[in-house]
Formats: structure tokens, sequence, C-alpha cells
């Protein structure tokens, strides 16, 4: 009995009819994915054939990387030091920074007049390049990793706080009203009723953007702005090819290294 | 005297609909007073404006507590904050940070007490930490000081509510639904809490509930509200269910959601008794 109602249900069931205006909708989607891909071919200068033209130029321009060179491991490895030196202290105080403009940032906690122009003096420092705050440090305070600390302050802060601030203002508003409810003024409530809320988050924006400042501040040293960059800088120009494949290699098990530290650590606290 | 003192009171959240239709009450000191109604008749609504935390319409409406006013006009006023230190807010969700550790969370009681500064920086005096000690003991949960406030269970951590206005020093108690999602022993617990509190430190209770039946065995005075407006202000005891059900029309199963409409009066009470020995 109960097996014959099933069959029947079974064999009453239809395919929903096809959906034109979908398929319609993902063929236009498709068919403008791929025009752009088209126009951009002839500016990015595609040439896919130069690569088995070259490839015999290719071959013994990497045969130059091996054997890596490691005579001189010792000034890679206080270099590489020096560039994760920059990055803890241009993420140390870019999170300094980012805690106020993130909470000015936040539409939730400061009326329009204050979070608009917070925000846009943020997006102007995410929006220029670490590599060009380093150059134009490079003129003011001089040559060496001081340069490339206040580069990835500057960048590093407009990213925090961005960060920050789409965390505030995903919180639960309920605690903080039991905070105002006392009697607390504004500061107190951001200190009690946001700041516990968002604080596992916001550590673990804080470890993520150190991973990738290490991974920044290793190319600031090409503007003079520090680290192990500026040595890479100077093989590659001097065509040291072994010597260069020696402090790639430095930078990858460095930052690798620094990225499952990192990653550990931010899962113990989220 | 006369601890809350509220004139005229309109809000309109859209423009064709009245969340709060020309309120005026007063409640003296001392009062434990319910407030009662459907869902959205209006009590949290008015529990907030009494809080300070909403504004009311920009026509004339005043709400005064402790003499001052909190609100006047659909403006807060200047001193409100000053106020709200007098006011402790119970919440139906309870409100606590729940990654502060208890005692902390019982400690920001303290916040519109002492200096900002010392507030801000969470320095409190061992005295003041006492004292939050002691409201923590006095609701039953003090083993639980060091606990993050996320582990207690629902009515732990309402009486930790509790204790945060104790702590607070309030003289005023609004809670707003405070055991609609709790357990009915929990309920129980929390309810003679709030008793306790009113009796014996004579601070005044408005307290919102989704039952008339602890409306009647904690509170001599229920207020009732419909579509906004206040329907009924008076004795408890005259809350019978016939009232009740012409005050509240259709919505009356809603309010008696352990008294169904079509069951007799006699059966009724034996499932009330049988609701008190469970509970």
């Amino acid at each position: 009995m109960n097996s014959s109602l099933s069959t029947s249900a079974v064999t009453a069931a239809e395919l929903p009819p096809r959906d034109l205006k979908r398929s319609g909708a993902s063929f236009l989607l498709w068919a403008f994915i791929l025009a752009i891909l088209a126009l951009s071919w002839e500016g990015a200068d595609m040439r896919p054939m130069a690569l088995i033209e070259n490839s015999g130029n290719m071959v013994d321009f990497a045969d130059g990387f091996f054997p890596p060179d490691f005579l001189m491991w010792k000034t890679y490895v206080s270099e590489m030091w020096i560039t994760i030196q920059i990055a803890i202290w241009g993420t140390a105080l870019a999170i300094v920074c980012s805690i106020p403009f993130g909470i000015l940032c936040s539409e939730n906690i400061v009326p329009f007049w204050v979070y608009q122009p917070v925000r846009r003096l943020m997006d102007s420092f995410r929006a220029i390049n670490e590599m060009v705050f380093a150059m134009l440090f490079v003129v003011a305070v001089g040559l060496g990793p001081f340069a490339g600390v206040l580069a990835l302050w500057i960048h590093t802060t407009g990213v925090l706080a961005k960060l920050f601030s789409e965390a505030v203002e995903a919180i639960d508003p309920e605690p903080v009203e039991g905070i105002r409810a006392t009697g607390a003024n504004g500061l107190q409530e951001v200190i009690f009723g946001v700041i516990p809320q968002v604080l596992p988050l916001w550590i673990s924006y804080s470890l993520y953007r150190f991973e990738s400042n290490v991974r920044s501040a290793t190319v600031l040293g090409i503007v003079g702005a520090g680290g192990i960059g500026m040595v890479l800088w100077e093989y590659i120009r001097a065509f040291y090819y072994a010597e260069t494949a020696a402090v790639m290699i430095i930078i990858i098990l460095s930052v690798s290294l620094l990225d499952v530290i990192s990653q550990r650590l931010r899962k113990l606290v989220t | 005297m006369l601890v809350v003192d509220i004139s005229g009171l309109n809000k309109s959240f859209s423009r064709d609909k009245r969340a709060l239709n020309n309120v005026s009450l007063q409640v003296r000191e001392g009062e434990m007073v319910a407030l009662i109604g459907a869902s959205g008749s209006g009590k949290s609504t008015l529990i907030r404006h009494i809080a300070g935390l909403l504004r009311g319409d920009r026509d004339g409406g005043k709400i005064e507590v402790f003499g001052e006013v909190i609100q006047q006009n659909g403006r807060i006023a200047r001193g409100a904050r000053k106020v709200r230190a007098d006011i402790g807010v119970v919440f139906q969700q309870f409100n606590l940070v729940s990654r502060l550790t208890v005692l902390t969370n019982v400690l920001t009681g303290m916040l519109g007490r002492v200096p900002a500064w010392r507030g801000s920086l969470c320095l409190f005096t061992k005295a003041e930490r006492m004292r939050a000690m002691t409201a923590l003991k006095r609701v039953g949960i003090d083993s639980h000081a060091t606990k993050k406030a996320r582990n207690l269970s629902g009515g732990q951590q309402q009486r930790a509510a509790i204790a945060r206005t104790i702590t607070q020093g309030a003289r005023l108690i609004l809670a707003d639904e405070p055991i609609a999602s709790l357990d009915p022993a929990s309920s129980r617990k929390v309810m003679n809490t709030l008793d306790r509190v009113n009796r014996e430190d004579n601070v005044t209770v408005i307290v919102s509930l989704h039952q008339v039946d602890y409306a009647r065995d904690y509170c001599a005075r229920t207020i009732a509200m419909r579509d906004g407006a206040v329907v009924f202000d008076g004795p408890s005891t005259e809350l019978t269910p016939e009232f009740l059900r012409e005050l509240y029309g259709e919505y009356s199963s809603e309010l008696f959601a352990s008294a169904p409409d079509d069951v007799p009066a006699k059966s009724r009470v034996a499932e009330k008794d049988l609701a008190f020995v469970s509970s």
C-alpha cells in the first residue's frame, strides 16, 4: 500500500520548466565576460607564442638560478629579520590608530557627518599602495627601514580601520543598550558594550594584516625603504641569479613560517 | 512621591500606525506595577521611552522620572544620563555582554556613579567589587561570578541583570518582558527576585509581562495596553478572565497561554493549579 503510494507520487513528479529568463541572463553574462577578456587582449600585450619562441633563452636564464648561492646567508637572514621587524612596527602602529578610526567609521556608533569624512580619509590611505608611500617617506625621512614602517603604518591603518568598522557594524546592539541603561557615557558604551564583542575578530584581522605586511615589506627595500628587498634588488640588477635564488628561498621560508604561526593564533582567538 | 509621571505621550514609527497613543500615567514610590498586553501593544516601547532609550513624537508628550524630565516633546533631556543612573533596566534578552565575566557585567552598573575615567579603565575599588558580589549573592548566583556571562543559563543571566540594577543602586527598575524567554521554574525565580528587591529595598518596579497569571501573583496594580493605548489601570484583582476577554477581544487567547478560550472556567482553575505544581 505504502510503496504503491510513493511510486505514483514519483511518476506524478515533473521537471520544472526551463526558465528562459534565467538561461538568457547567464548567456549574456558569459558573453560579457568573454567580450571584456577579448577587448583587454591588445592592451595587455598578450603574446603566448613568445613563451614558446623564447623557450631556449628562458631555459638558459633559469639555469643561472641553480644552484642557489647561500654563501652570504647570514646577511640574508639578518635582512629578513629587519623586514619582519618593519612589518611588526608598521602593523602595531596601524592597529593602535585603527581602533579609534574604525569606531569613527561605523555608522551604528557615530552620526554620518563623522563617519563619512573619516571613511573617505581611510579610503585615501588604502587607495595608495605601500610602495608609493614608501617612496614618499624615503624622501621625507631618508633611506632605511623607518620609511618602510611609516609606509606600512599609513596603508594598513586604511585597511584595518575598514575591517574593524565592519566588525563593529555587525555587533549585537542589545548589550550596548544594557550598558547605556546603567547611565554610562558614550565612550563607556564602546569600551564595555562594543569592544568585547568585536575583539576576537579584530585580533584575527590584525594577524592577517601582519602576514600580508611581511609580504609587502619584502619589496619595500626596492625603493630604498630597508630590509631584504634592498638586497634582492641589488642582486637582480647585477644579474647575480644564484644569489637571487637564495634570497628568494629565504623569503619563501620565512613568509610561509609566519603564515603558519599566525594562522594558528587566529584559530585560537575565533 | 511620584516616581514616573507620563503625560500625553505619543509615538509613531510610521505615518499611519501609532505605537503609543496618548499615554498618561503615574507610578508612586514602592509600587510594583505589571504592564500587560498582547505582542505589539506597546509595552516594550513604553518601557524604552521611560528609560530614555527611545524618543516620543514632537507633540508635547513628557516623561518625568523622580521629578526630573527625562524627555519632553521628542527630545531627550540634558540630564537624562544622570536620571538613567537611578533607573535599572532589565531586558527580555538580558542584554549582558556575553564575553565579559558575570562580575564585570554587574560592575558596569557602577558606570553611571564612578568618575568617567575610572569607569572607562575598569578600575573599580574593592568596596565597589564587594557591592557587586553582595548583589550577586542576593540573587543567588555569586558562585558564578568569574564565569563568562554566556556560559550561564537564561534564568541565571536574567538574575545577573537584576544584580546589575541592584549594584547600580537603581530606585526604579523597568523590566521589559524579563521572563518571556525563560522556563516556568526560572521565571518564578526571576519574579521572586524582583519581588524581594521591591519589598526589601523599596525599589519601584514596572514589569511588562506576557502572562496575566504572573501579573496577578506578583503585582498589586496592573496597567493593560492595547494598540499603544492604556485600556486598564487598576488593582490586579479586578483582572477576571471575562474582563480581559472583553478588554482584548480576539487577542485574549494570546494573553491566556495557559487557559484556552473554549475550556470551561472550572477546569481552567485545575489546569492552573497543575501549572503551579510543575513549576
